[in-house]
């Protein structure tokens, strides 16, 4: 009944009041705008599925060659390195400045390893984002120095002594100070250290005037100490630190090795095992890796694409057996 | 319990100043009482009070996770939007009220008249009006222009009665002079304001010099009410006894509640389960988190626990998760919805197809928040006069002497044989003209322009009158006692002789005139046909009238017999010598009167029947019917008289006639009765209620009112199993009443009327439509909407309410949806942080998601069509899913919320697999993480809309684009937390292999359950979209196709106006014939309500039209 009555009240209404029924405002108004009305058709849908699995494929093994090209050294060495004798209480160990912390691993590279060659530390088990943690540094501090008083957020690092303690909170004070040098043959590998962190952050995120003051002074020594003559802007072990990680499984960048790597050649790694990550059991791993268009070693993507392309394949298919055998 | 009213009160009298003046006022505030009455109201709300908590615990940084601002700025906002939106509305009600209060009235006051405003009208007071003036407030009547102290007023935006009503002075009063009204002093005493508008038991003692000292008594006879109009009488004057909201009227107002829809609560109801999930989520998480805490956290030396920590410590985790979970109920969504709201009003206000071209009144929705509740009516509650009646009679066709006229043309006066028979005079028909022409109170009048206006105390005698003039038998004037004809170009006088008046009784009334060529004395009557047939002459044939009668009533038209006899001249002088003798007595005048007259009214010679319509509106056949076909119950409720609303009840498909159709009446007098008569009804009720048959029950307001105060509960239970009922003779409060029962049974009702008799109900029913019509815009004001007809009701309902329903239950629960998902996120991360309440992302980022991401896009889903309007109004049945909240509900809730926690996993899982180890950066992580998630909610819309206009692509895509320039520009900013992270994410390929992964993995299953959906286990709805959209290949699959064939056999025989009767059939033939046995039987495919039991009494009315 409403195909005889609606157009007609419809014409007589615009023949009454005459108005620009094609602006667009008043196709708007009386919600008729021109309108796309997609359907769901079988064809549509089972392309799209087949489309898509067909672009991923590709990528998923693209990503993963990427990723495969990718040679990768990664050594656990905190168990390791905590000699025999302190074995059962790792922790004392570690919590004795007394004793010697060196430690001397070897490595093995298997395949050839282009430069640059980057070195990472890895902490497992490491809480880098706990919410205490990850709020306990002050940003205007770290730009302006001692200058700054905002420094609130950085309980219950925020001064010693009376002092205030530049850089303040809990993630300076935790800095990580394991060193590595690395012997290859004979010939100690040059690592280069510099250009290791963000440049957007030695440049306007760390003060170039501001030097560490009043720092690891107190009765509660954290982690590693630094050089109260380098402005922050410098201090770039720091400033990779304090890029929070967001998982309690990270690696940080330590250095570049900007020489090629031969495989069967023999590394032999000094390090210094100051950091302590024995009373949470947490673990560290020393990390050597070349570098793709993807960056490191991670067969994630890979894997994940060519999964998702292959369902959508198959799902595809599905689609297809089943509009053939229940067509509408 | 009483109140004195001094009649001409002045400063000193006791009662002065005791009652409120004539101040009409339908407001909410006032300018003192607004912020702390506003803000009360809105603290009401459960979500308001959770989001000031909220604010409230973010100002403790130790626990919050991010800036209060990103929650304080919002929640004020929202307040004061919605506080705008109050004042804005009770404004327009403060200028509404303010033109009804200033218009001009004339008063005495100290002896003088004067003109003053409405509002200033104080208790005691003399009001005078002159005609067509609206009374301004209740007054007891003193005097009238009439020498008989009668006037006449129109009482139909009181009670929705059009004829005119009687009104007279009180004896006390009577021949008071008119100089010396100005000075009548006395006292009324009347009882307190109530709100009956059938009674007032008063009493009215006039002081010296007038008359005496005796009380007379008044009674509801002796006022005129506010909003009622006077008509046909030149002035009155009375004596304000109510005023302001005081007023019989303004007491059955009521005082309007605020309205919240079915979805409002759906959504409050939902709020409160995410409210419960939150808060066990945040005892779980808190929990964890402490006993993390205690075993996990003291070990790791770098997080620096204190030893001894405060008292409050063990709540801190908790609190932290709470603000942080807080945004799993989105505060965007109050904003979101109450923008929403208005645009769907606008749409109504703007919509096209809605103004009555008439009148040019555009529809108009006063209440902004309601309209999804549009789409989920499942009762309407009409009025009847003018309402579902244009409220205009007008003459369709008559039978005279045995012959039928206007039977197939459908209008008497436009039949061949008629004007054949009129010019060549034959004399059944000059008679039977002449009798429709004189036999009445019409007065005519000459307009200026020299055009004859006929001032008719009934609508009907107004028909007639204009139909015989249309006929050639024009009454041109009336002199004293003297009228005047004019048949053809013949010029005729009657002298009128005697009125023998309608009583409601009588059912009839007559005129003994003289006719001044021939000196023959006539008694020309009209009535009812059981009034008239039975007093005709012994020797006449009276079938062929009775059943021109039935005929007509069949067809919905008001019928009145006519009839004649010529008299004796002493007959004549006999019977007038009785009839002044009964006028003149004092005791059972009225009774005396008719005996007298029932003498003369006997051996008349029936000349015919005429037809009324009181013609139906436009369309309001169809109305209903569409209506119906949707799943929406219709009551009549109506002040009019039993017989007349049955009639339009039938004419306009609200009930069907025997034997598809059953009417049940309820009736009686007493207590008893109207149990018996209840019992009885609710019975066959209960066992035709798996019948298909269409069962009706019949009330009046007198059997209603026992029915309600003793038998409510079965009153209760009858509403419920009918689908359909009338009621007639029913107050402004029972109508409310009727509404309070629906509602009460949890059923969401609609109530639409036209007049000041409405009002009540309007206000009471959870949507109030008022028609912007003839008696004035009492209704309109008062009701959420108003229409200028009555079939816009269907646009309203099926398009504006339908869609509105759908857009909101898509908001809503996108706007859930959205929230969940990034609060999972949260969740999920807390795992990996050591349960400390750490946010993956940061503040800025979770403001702008809530607020601006996410809530763009979703808004220009109020452009989203699911149908098309055309689809929708063919197949009415689809409202069922609205009506049902098929859209909006826990199942389909949960089915928003297990996406969210999809797509929160499929996030969350590839951010932290694909920026694992030396990309795990926390600014990084968390930018990726938000970017799936736009991505996600961009596809998760285009998914979800049925039709993209170009606003859509535009708010969707746009959206996502921007997006990416914020958040470059808030990267640009050095100190600012996420400085140069977006640009470093969009050099990287592996962001946009992240990106494309989260979209594929997250859309690809949704995208396949959506299709699997919608091909193989198609809601009716995927039905008729695939149908409306692919052409007709659906439609000849015969899925939908003999549905259409249904409404077009269908449409064809509605109309009531052009019966096409060459037989006329009011047996119902066709009811038992194998085609509507096809068209209603369980076969039919598109059936798919039959499993509903309150709606499978498959509604059929063919039989009549057929």
């Amino acid at each position: 009944m409403e195909i005889a009555s609606g157009p007609s009240t419809d014409s007589s209404a615009a023949r009454t009041i005459p108005i620009d029924s094609s602006s667009i405002l008043y196709e708007f108004k009386q919600q008729n705008l021109p309108a796309c009305k997609p359907v769901l058709k079988p064809s549509y849908v089972i392309t799209t599925f087949l489309l898509l699995g067909f672009i991923f494929l590709p990528i998923g093994l693209t990503t993963l060659c990427a990723s495969r090209t990718v040679v990768e050294i990664v050594d656990r060495y905190d168990s390791e390195c905590v000699p025999g004798a302190f074995r059962g209480n790792k922790v004392s160990f570690i919590k004795d400045s007394s004793l010697p912390k060196n430690c001397s691993r070897i490595l093995k590279v298997r395949k050839h390893m282009k430069a640059p060659i980057y070195i990472y530390y890895q902490l497992d088990n490491y809480y880098q984002n706990h919410r205490r943690y990850v709020k306990s540094k002050s940003d205007q501090q770290l730009l302006h120095g001692l200058n700054s008083s905002n420094t609130g957020s950085c309980e219950p690092e925020e001064s010693n002594n009376g002092l205030p303690v530049v850089p303040c909170g809990l993630i300076a004070w935790s800095l990580f100070n394991d060193t590595y040098t690395l012997i290859r043959g004979t010939k100690k590998l040059s690592i280069n250290r510099k250009n290791i962190a963000w440049k957007s952050d030695r440049d306007s995120k760390f003060g170039k005037q501001v030097y560490p003051h009043n720092f690891q002074n107190g009765t509660l020594i954290g982690g590693g100490k630094l050089d109260p003559n380098i402005p922050l802007s410098d201090q770039e072990d720091l400033i990779v630190w304090m890029r929070t990680a967001a998982f309690p499984s990270f690696r940080k960048l330590y250095g570049r090795i900007e020489e090629d790597l031969k495989a069967d050649d023999v590394i032999v790694v000094h390090l210094m095992n100051n950091y302590n990550t024995y009373s949470f059991g947490g673990k560290k791993k020393l990390v050597l890796s070349t570098s793709s268009w993807l960056g490191g070693r991670n067969d994630f993507l890979g894997v994940a694409y060519i999964s998702v392309g292959g369902s959508s394949i198959i799902l595809s298919i599905v689609f297809l057996l089943f509009h053939i055998k229940i067509p509408r | 319990m009483k109140r004195f009213v001094y009649i001409n009160d002045d400063e000193s009298s006791p009662t002065h100043g005791l009652y409120c003046d004539n101040r009409i006022s339908n407001r909410k505030y006032t300018l003192f009482n607004f912020l702390p009455k506003n803000l009360m109201e809105q603290f009401s709300r459960f979500m308001n009070q959770y989001f000031l908590l909220i604010a409230c615990l973010q100002l403790w940084s130790l626990i919050t996770p991010v800036n209060p601002a990103s929650t304080w700025g919002p929640l004020i906002f929202i307040f004061a939007v919605s506080a705008t939106k109050e004042a804005w509305d009770d404004y327009n009600r403060y200028l509404s009220d303010k033109t009804a209060n200033e218009k001009q009235v004339w008063i005495v006051r100290k002896g003088i008249k004067q003109h003053i405003q409405a509002q200033d009208i104080c208790v005691g007071n003399l009001v005078w009006l002159r005609e067509n003036d609206e009374v301004p407030c209740d007054l007891v009547l003193i005097g009238t222009s009439d020498p008989q102290g009668l006037c006449y007023v129109e009482t139909a935006a009181l009670d929705g009665e059009i004829d005119l009503k009687t009104r007279v002075i009180p004896s006390a009063c009577t021949g008071i002079d008119f100089e010396l009204l100005h000075k009548i002093k006395g006292v009324i005493e009347c009882p307190n304001p109530d709100k009956d508008i059938r009674r007032l038991d008063a009493n009215l003692r006039l002081f010296p010099p007038f008359i005496d000292n005796d009380v007379c008594p008044l009674t509801i006879k002796n006022t005129i009410l506010q909003s009622c109009y006077l008509r046909n009488t030149e002035w009155a004057c009375g004596v304000a006894v109510y005023t302001g909201n005081e007023t019989k009227l303004g007491m059955s107002r009521g005082i309007p509640e605020p309205k919240l829809t079915a979805m409002d609560a759906m959504i409050d109801k939902l709020t409160g389960a995410i409210f419960v999930f939150q808060i066990v989520v945040v005892i779980v998480l808190g929990i964890a988190g402490n006993v993390w805490k205690d075993t996990e956290a003291r070990k790791q030396w770098y997080v620096l626990y204190p030893d001894n920590d405060p008292w409050y410590e063990l709540l801190v985790i908790p609190l932290r998760f709470e603000l942080l979970c807080s945004i799993m109920i989105p505060i965007s969504i109050k904003v979101s919805l109450d923008l929403v709201k208005s645009l769907y009003a606008k749409f109504i206000d703007w919509d096209r197809e809605m103004i009555d071209l008439e009148t040019d009144t555009p529809s108009h929705a006063t209440n902004t928040a309601i309209s999804e509740d549009l789409g989920q009516v499942e009762y309407i509650l009409t009025d009847k006069t003018g309402t579902l009646t244009e409220n205009k009679m007008v003459f369709k066709i008559c039978c005279i002497s045995g012959n039928f006229y206007g039977n197939e043309a459908g209008d008497a006066s436009k039949d061949k044989r008629l004007l054949n028979a009129i010019s060549s005079g034959s004399p059944d028909v000059v008679r039977f003209l002449t009798v429709m022409a004189i036999c009445n109170t019409v007065i005519p009048v000459r307009s200026k322009t020299g055009d004859i206006v006929y001032k008719a105390q009934s609508q009907d005698e107004d028909a007639l009158v204009h139909a015989a003039a249309k006929l050639n038998m024009v009454l041109t004037n009336k002199n004293g006692n003297i009228l005047e004809l004019r048949f053809n170009t013949l010029a005729i006088q009657y002298e009128v002789l005697e009125t023998l008046e309608f009583t409601s009784d009588r059912k009839r009334m007559s005129v003994v005139v003289r006719d001044c060529q021939n000196g023959n004395i006539l008694l020309l009557s009209k009535g009812a046909d059981e009034a008239i047939l039975p007093c005709a002459s012994a020797g006449q044939q009276t079938r062929i009238f009775n059943e021109a009668v039935e005929q007509y009533s069949q067809l919905g038209l008001r019928t009145l017999c006519l009839a004649w006899r010529e008299l004796k001249e002493d007959e004549y002088e006999e019977w007038s010598f009785m009839f002044r003798e009964a006028n003149s007595t004092l005791v059972d005048r009225e009774w005396r009167i008719a005996e007298v007259c029932q003498r003369l009214e006997k051996d008349l010679e029936v000349l015919g029947v005429t037809a009324i319509e009181d013609r139906l509106q436009d369309g309001v056949p169809e109305t209903i019917y569409t209506l119906r076909k949707a799943g929406i119950n219709f009551w009549m409720l109506t002040g009019d008289k039993q017989n007349t609303a049955i009639q339009i009840a039938l004419s306009c498909n609200f009930i069907s006639p025997e034997p598809k159709g059953q009417l049940l009446l309820i009736d009686g007098k007493t207590e008893e009765e109207v149990g018996r008569s209840l019992e009885r009804v609710l019975l066959t009720m209960r066992t035709t209620a798996s019948e298909p048959k269409d069962v009706a029950f019949v009330i009046d307001g007198w059997a209603l009112e026992i029915a309600l105060k003793h038998y409510w509960k079965a009153f209760t239970e009858l509403a419920i199993l009918s689908r359909t009922a009338i009621c007639c003779r029913v107050t402004p409060s029972q109508k409310a009443q009727l509404v309070q029962i629906l509602k009460s049974c949890d059923y969401r009702t609609l109530a639409i009327g036209d007049g000041g008799n409405d009002v009540r109900m309007i206000q009471q029913a959870d949507i109030g439509v008022g028609i912007s019509g003839r008696e004035g815009l009492q209704a309109a004001r008062a009701a959420d909407y108003s229409i200028g007809r009555f079939r816009f009701l269907r646009r309203l309902i099926l398009v504006h309410g339908r869609y509105s329903y759908n857009r909101t239950a898509f908001l809503s629960q996108y706007s859930f949806y959205k929230s969940l998902l990034i609060c999972f996120i949260q969740i999920f991360f807390s795992f990996i942080s050591g349960v400390s309440g750490t946010s993956l992302f940061n503040s800025v980022s979770l403001m702008a998601y809530n607020v601006f991401y996410t809530s763009i896009p979703v808004l220009v889903s109020v452009l989203d069509k699911d149908l098309s309007e055309e689809t929708v109004m063919q197949h009415p049945q689809i409202l069922f899913y609205c009506q049902a909240g098929r859209l909006l509900n826990p199942s389909t809730f949960a089915g928003w919320f297990g996406r969210s926690l999809f797509h929160a996993v499929v996030v969350f899982v590839i951010s932290i697999h694909a920026y694992a180890f030396e990309k795990s950066e926390m600014e990084e992580v968390g930018m990726v993480a938000l970017s799936g998630c736009i991505w996600l909610q961009a596809f998760v819309v285009t998914l979800e809309t049925n039709s993209f206009t170009i606003l859509q692509h535009l708010a969707i895509w746009g959206n996502l684009i921007a997006f990416y320039v914020i958040n470059w520009i808030v990267c640009a900013i050095p100190s600012s937390g996420m400085y140069t992270i977006m640009f470093r994410l969009c050099r990287q390929p592996s962001y946009w292999l992240t990106i494309l992964l989260m979209v594929a993995a997250g859309m690809g299953p949704i995208l396949a359950i959506k299709y699997f959906r919608y091909t193989y286990r198609p809601s009716k709805i995927n039905t008729l979209q695939q149908a409306e959209r692919l052409g007709g290949r659906f439609l000849s699959l015969g899925n939908i196709e003999p549905q259409q064939r249904l409404i077009e056999k269908e449409v064809a025989p509605l109309s009531i106006t052009q019966p096409k009767n060459r037989n006329p059939v009011y047996e119902p033939l066709l009811s038992d014939s194998p085609s509507t046995r096809r068209s209603f039987g369980q076969g039919t495919p598109f059936d798919f309500f039959q499993s509903q039991s309150r709606l499978s009494s498959s509604y059929s009315r063919n039989c009549k039209d057929n």
